[in-house]
């Protein structure tokens, strides 16, 4: 079987989210949509998974709270209780307040950082990654909506020009 | 238009009529003399074999003393505590005075020489202490309940004042809504500016300054740091500063409901503009009034002490309450089917607001804690010392009620949508915040005789219920939704 995909160039979010719709309602599978900028609501009228990403930065500063925590009970009361200045370093909750700008620091930079690696990843984004992008104009101007070919490609060619598209190409891909 | 419903009617009644009950059964329960006093400590005596632990923090307390004495007591609070209890333990009258004096006198030992020579008269200035505390008591209740549900009005009023001035686009809808909130604001202020007058009249003894002994060279209660302040905290001055705030802020409240009002069925936009200029004017004014406001009416209970953010820390508890009740009054109007227009991003937006506003307060409340606990300079420390020490459950409770619990249940996006996920919130960052003025005031005034019994309830139920009438009784007087306004479509359809 080829792997034969329909492009469906448009020049019009509007137009493209319409045709995302109709293409939804017609049961054609959408491997991938390129656009220039978001397009708000696409991923809804796409049928996208809402993200986990914040659930996974909660977690991260949790991780973050926890390590710094144990950082400062570690050093500042368990390893070598020192009197600095008369601060009490007796117990971890009678020093707390000293420690709580480190925490909440602590906190951000684990949520931040790990959150945003994890999206690194999650997307397959990293420096001299080569780019997938079928056609440079999507940087642009244009929105490009890739279907996979399964039937009859004269009756999907038609349809994707119905839609509003202003190029409709069949392309073999690898 | 809104109808108020009976039931909520009735409801408010009861309230308000519970509320006069508790409070009268408040001030008739306070003692009237010392005799009355010296009865209710030789039982409390009885119960609490532990006297001595409720005595050592009295030293902290600081009500009307000279200021090398207070920074003695403070001394003996922080390393003589083994002292205090000595002395209590034999003479069983222990005093804030006397340990003073004790630790002054004689540092390293035969306490109880000095004790037995200065017992009769400490004993006597003790239980005078004692009176005024629990005089105070019904007058604190009454003035914490009504400064915090003027100050909830205050906070809508400058919540919609800023909606106005940042012509956000999402909030007209709700603009009604905060207007029949905002309309606490006269009558809450009146009875408010009453108490204050009360207080300058000496019917109580909630702001020390204003007793004329602390300010009489000759008195045995004159107090230098007050009277050096005296030439901002007097009477007149007071009295002039508070008229002054709360007339400007009701006129404004007055005028920007005439206008919103007069908007609903004019052609053009003047009226909206006019608001538009006077909502900018009148925060200019508020940030200013509300600063000074809060160093007056909270602060200056505890006239040896000041904060230079306290003005910011009073604004954020206030502003989170308001727009807690706006967000609770309109998914109670939702519930019965006035506002077809407000949707769950509305109500997403107010719980955002109530979340990072949440999160303000304790930036505040934390940045003021840790500051004075760091430097731990004993004229400032007194005031989370006292508080420590006897208000420990209320002061770091209302961190678990203010911060954590909002900071764990409305960080989800989901469930700041959810009617009982915001008004569960809701009820407890309200009550948070009524604990945290509790706590502003309370240690100053009645110290560690305080408690949540009936004068606080009563109070608490008698302004809740006159804010409930007042409140759903204007909310019937215009439309609920204020067509005139330019954003309204743009806020009909709002969605986040």
């Amino acid at each position: 079987m080829s792997n034969k995909v329909i492009h469906a160039i448009y020049n019009d979010d509007d137009v493209l989210m319409n045709a995302v719709k109709q293409t939804r309602a017609a049961h054609h599978h959408i491997e991938e949509i390129y656009t220039p900028f978001p397009v708000h609501g696409l991923d809804k009228a796409m049928g996208l998974a809402p993200t986990r990403l914040a659930i996974c930065a909660f977690i991260y500063g949790l991780v973050g709270l926890s390590i710094y925590t144990a950082l400062m009970n570690f050093v500042m009361i368990n390893d070598w209780p020192q009197d600095i200045g008369g601060k009490p370093s007796f117990s971890y909750i009678e020093n707390m307040p000293a420690f709580v700008p480190i925490m909440f620091e602590g906190t951000v930079f684990f949520a931040a950082h790990l959150m945003v690696i994890t999206f690194y990843m999650r997307s397959k984004l990293w420096p001299f990654k080569q780019a997938e992008n079928p056609d440079v104009r999507t940087t642009d101007d244009h929105f490009l909506m890739e279907v996979g070919v399964h039937g009859n490609e004269e009756e999907l060619i038609s349809f994707f020009t119905k839609t509003g598209a202003v190029e409709v190409k069949v392309v073999e891909k690898h | 238009m809104y109808t108020f419903s009976s039931k909520l009617k009735t409801f408010s009644f009861i309230l308000m009529a519970l509320g006069v009950i508790g409070i009268a059964v408040g001030f008739l329960n306070a003692p009237k003399t010392i005799e009355d006093v010296e009865k209710l400590l030789a039982d409390s005596h009885h119960h609490e074999a532990s006297h001595s632990e409720k005595v050592a923090p009295h030293a902290a307390d600081a009500h009307v003393v000279a200021d090398t004495v207070k920074v003695a007591q403070i001394h003996s609070d922080s390393t003589h505590v083994g002292t205090n209890v000595v002395v209590d333990s034999t003479s069983k009258s222990s005093d804030t005075t006397m340990v003073t004096s004790a630790v002054v006198n004689d540092h390293n030992d035969n306490h109880d020489a000095n004790a037995d020579a200065h017992s009769h008269d400490d004993h006597k200035a003790h239980l005078e202490h004692v009176l005024h505390q629990l005089q105070n008591k019904p007058w604190a209740a009454l003035y914490v309940a009504c400064i915090f549900f003027m100050l909830i009005s205050v906070g809508v009023l400058a919540f919609y004042a800023i909606q106005y001035a940042a012509q956000a686009g999402w909030s007209p809808i709700l603009f009604r809504v905060m207007e029949g909130i905002t309309s606490y604001l006269l009558p809450g202020s009146i009875i408010f500016f009453l108490l204050l007058v009360a207080a300058g009249l000496h019917f109580n003894h909630l702001f020390v300054w204003m007793d004329p002994a602390v300010l009489d060279k000759a008195s045995v209660k004159y107090d230098k740091l007050i009277d050096l302040k005296s030439g901002y905290l007097n009477v007149p001055f007071f009295l002039g500063r508070a008229a002054l705030f709360l007339i400007v802020w009701n006129l404004y409240r007055h005028f920007s409901r005439k206008n919103s009002i007069a908007q609903d069925n004019s052609t053009d936009n003047t009226f909206y503009k006019k608001n538009f200029k006077m909502s900018a004017a009148f925060l200019v004014f508020f940030i200013v009034s509300e600063s000074i406001m809060s160093w007056d009416w909270i602060m200056s209970v505890d006239p040896h002490w000041y904060s230079t953010l306290f003005g910011w820390y009073v604004f954020a508890s206030f502003f989170v309450s308001g727009i807690t009740v706006i967000a609770m009054v309109t998914l109670y109007l939702k519930s019965k089917g006035y506002l077809e227009h407000v949707n769950t991003s509305h109500i997403h937006d107010l719980a955002k607001f109530m979340f990072g506003i949440s999160i303000f307060w304790t930036y505040l409340w934390f940045s003021q804690f840790m500051l004075i606990w760091y430097s731990n300079i004993p004229e400032e420390v007194t005031y989370f010392v006292t508080r420590i020490e006897h208000y420990k459950l209320p002061f770091f409770g209302m961190l678990a009620l203010n911060f954590i619990f909002p900071l764990l249940i409305l960080i989800n996006t989901d469930f700041k949508r959810l009617t009982w996920i915001v008004v569960m919130a809701g009820i407890v960052i309200l009550f948070g915040h009524y604990i945290d003025f509790f706590n502003m005031i309370m240690p100053a005034t009645v110290g560690d005789q305080w408690f949540i019994g009936i004068p606080e309830i009563g109070a608490l139920m008698f302004f809740l219920g006159l804010f409930i009438f007042v409140v759903f009784t204007a909310l019937t007087k215009a439309p609920l939704v204020p067509k005139g306004n330019p954003f309204i479509e743009e806020s009909k359809h709002f969605h986040y």
